[in-house]
């Protein structure tokens, strides 16, 4: 697409926002930084499974409200004594009070993988890993198959099985084509670490939102930056390493 | 200029005589093809309903993403599949009595592929947006994708199977020889693409580590095992109700029909050798991969619903092994057609939701969610059937008088205007 396309598609697509949902939009089609990788870093030993995040997240990226609710983020409630086998974990769980005693939590969302099998099974290019390493979907394009959910080892994607309920007056308005546009129904969508801010250098939501400071975020290619101290200095791992999809999420520990 | 307008004219009478010929026939004739219609009409209303408000008129979820849909899928790839072992005795080993009745075949593969490719129209999120897996036009991700490679093995797939047929029977209906060197080479690679379109939709599941049920080598031999046996089930039963319901002599023999079933008893040993091997490795082994099996076959932390399905399946297909092994039964048609029924429904479950549902169960993060079908992918799914077997219907309404001399291009050369029936 040329600038120009690009420009009368984002108009118009601004256009029809203004006419579903009464309010004005500014859809960014900011490309990626040069010279960056983002990567995120996630602290087990500080999360209390307090899923600020979820809902920060779910605020940010104009996800359905209701009917259904749409999260990006799951964040698992495993016993004490156990971190792999994801069996035994609990993913609803609802106590007055967090942290509970005995339990450890695991949030977990796109891991935007270098080596994505999402991407791989997309029958119609709809979704694709761009230069600074964030998977995206082009919502428009997406025939709504589900392969991608299939090959995804992560649950990193989630299906607008209905027309997504977004009231007027909770409408993030400042968005990226490729992130957290409004979406319609029966198309897939993911986490892009917030592609709207970090591609003009804040972080993600999720990351500001946790009271605990467990959310850490990243240009892996900047020797100075966070992450690549994390990664450097800590007990880093990956989940499910062993297929080979090289996610940029890496969970730690305190050394 | 005279010669276009006698191809015209022919092709015209042609058509006004095939449907002449599809709109008349016996009161069962009137009554199979309506209810069917009826079918077809309430599944197309619920359809309408799902389209409208989207998916979540289903049962599917993001924990079971695929549901009975994409189960009715690959076993009806399966059913077209099995085609191919009517065409390796008839045409390569010159088998007569398979020979005669091998057109009707391909067309069944023919409309097995209509519905395959249907079901997965109705799984589809945005039907509009389904010109987009079009190459050229829209963007397919060939070859990576491996749903792209079976968009193309299906419908290659069946071309072949309406061009073969229809070939013939053009010949046919105008008293001519087919042309062996034109036709044959078509006939021939329907072969190995009938062995391709399954192996394909095998590998569409293969392919992803994220779903360790899917996710075991072998799981292509298994699909085209089992092919073998369901596919080849459905054909012996349609024959003989085609034998019974129509007007014209159609040389369908017995010998035909044990031959089939001689080839479903070795699929089915085969069938059953490989899952034998596949629940040795995983319930010898005991890895976590072994959670989905556990799940379909005695029930995982307390949910258990499929577990009466796979094992219903599992004795079916095991009585059905011994009626087609042992000549005795196999070579009777009452014992012969129940084996048939036990094939039919105890493969359907076995690949069909018995193989989809436990690939979502538990989900990449552990999660138990028990999926069945609710009454509007029911009615949906039974519509495609209808379908299917509508197409199928009138398909044979102008195939058989054909095949038999019935309906011919002299007749209507020799000045007979009107449609008779012997």
């Amino acid at each position: 697409m040329t600038s120009d396309e690009k420009k009368r598609v984002i108009a118009k697509l601004e256009e029809r926002y203004q006419q579903k949902y009464g309010r004005k939009f500014q859809i960014s089609t900011q490309e990626a930084v040069p010279d960056t990788l983002w990567a995120y870093g996630l602290e087990l030993s500080r999360c209390i499974g307090c899923r600020r995040c979820v809902y920060a997240c779910v605020k940010e990226n104009n996800q359905s409200r209701h009917d259904p609710q749409l999260h990006w983020i799951r964040v698992l409630r495993l016993k004490r004594g156990n971190l792999i086998n994801l069996e035994d974990s609990e993913h609803y769980y609802d106590p007055d009070l967090v942290p509970e005693k005995g339990f450890v939590y695991l949030p977990v969302q796109c891991q935007q993988c270098q080596n994505p099998p999402c991407v791989k099974v997309c029958p119609v290019h709809a979704t694709w890993q761009e230069p600074d390493g964030v998977v995206v979907v082009d919502y428009n394009w997406c025939i709504g198959c589900r392969y991608c959910i299939a090959a995804c080892p992560y649950k990193g994607r989630v299906f607008n099985w209905a027309e997504p309920n977004l009231p007027r007056e909770e409408i993030n308005p400042s968005v990226h084509y490729l992130g957290n546009r409004p979406r319609m129904k029966c198309a897939v969508e993911k986490c892009t670490f917030c592609i709207q801010r970090v591609r003009q250098g804040r972080y993600p939501a999720c990351v500001e939102a946790c009271p605990t400071g467990t959310r850490k975020f990243g240009n892996l290619l900047d020797p100075n930056s966070e992450m690549r101290y994390i990664i450097d200095r800590e007990r880093v791992f990956r989940l499910k390493e062993d297929l080979g999809t090289e996610p940029k999420f890496y969970y730690f520990f305190e050394a | 200029m005279e010669k276009w307008r006698d191809i015209l004219n022919e092709t015209w009478h042609f058509y006004k005589r095939t449907l002449t010929l599809v709109a008349t026939g016996s009161k069962l004739y009137y009554a199979w093809c309506l209810s069917l219609i009826a079918i077809i009409i309430i599944g197309l209303l619920f359809y309408m309903k799902q389209h409208e408000i989207g998916l979540i008129a289903t049962n599917m979820n993001d924990q079971v993403s695929w549901g009975l849909y994409i189960a009715n899928f690959t076993y009806l790839v399966g059913a077209a599949a099995a085609a191919v072992l009517l065409v390796i005795p008839s045409y390569v080993y010159h088998f007569k009595p398979i020979k005669e009745i091998v057109v009707l075949g391909e067309l069944f593969a023919a409309s097995s592929i209509v519905m395959a490719i249907l079901f997965v129209m109705v799984d589809l999120g945005r039907l509009d947006r389904v010109w987009h897996m079009l190459p050229v036009l829209g963007s397919m991700n060939f070859p990576q994708s491996l749903l792209a490679w079976d968009v193309l093995a299906l419908n290659g797939y069946l071309f072949l199977n309406l061009l073969i047929p229809i070939y013939l029977l053009v010949k046919f209906y105008y008293r001519k020889n087919p042309n062996w060197k034109f036709i044959l080479p078509f006939i021939l690679l329907s072969i190995p693409m009938a062995v391709a379109i399954h192996t394909v939709t095998a590998f569409l599941y293969n392919g992803l580590p994220a779903r360790p049920f899917w996710n075991a080598s072998i799981l292509a031999p298994r699909f085209l095992a089992s092919a073998f046996c369901s596919g080849p089930a459905i054909i012996i039963i349609i024959f003989q109700i085609i034998r019974k319901v129509s007007i014209h002599h159609i040389e369908i023999e017995d010998e035909a029909l044990f031959k089939i079933s001689e080839l479903i008893a070795y699929a089915m040993f085969l069938n059953l050798f490989l899952l034998s091997a596949e629940l040795f490795k995983e319930y010898y082994s005991q890895t976590v991969h072994i959670a989905a099996f556990k799940y379909l076959f005695e029930g995982l932390h307390g949910h258990n619903q499929l577990v009466p399905w796979i094992w219903a399946a599992m004795t079916m297909n095991v009585i059905a092994f011994f009626i087609f092994l042992i000549p005795q039964t196999r070579k009777r048609l009452t014992t012969l057609n129940l084996g048939c029924l036990l094939v039919i429904i105890g493969v359907w479950i076995e690949k069909g939701p018995g193989f989809v549902i436990p690939g979502f169960v538990p989900d990449p993060l552990g999660e138990i969610f028990e999926y069945l079908p609710n009454l509007l992918e029911l009615t949906v799914s039974f519509g495609i059937w209808a379908t299917g077997l509508l197409i199928f219907t009138l398909l044979m309404k102008v195939a058989i008088p054909i095949e038999t001399g019935a309906f011919t291009h002299t007749e209507y050369e020799k000045g007979m205007t009107t449609f008779r029936t012997r």
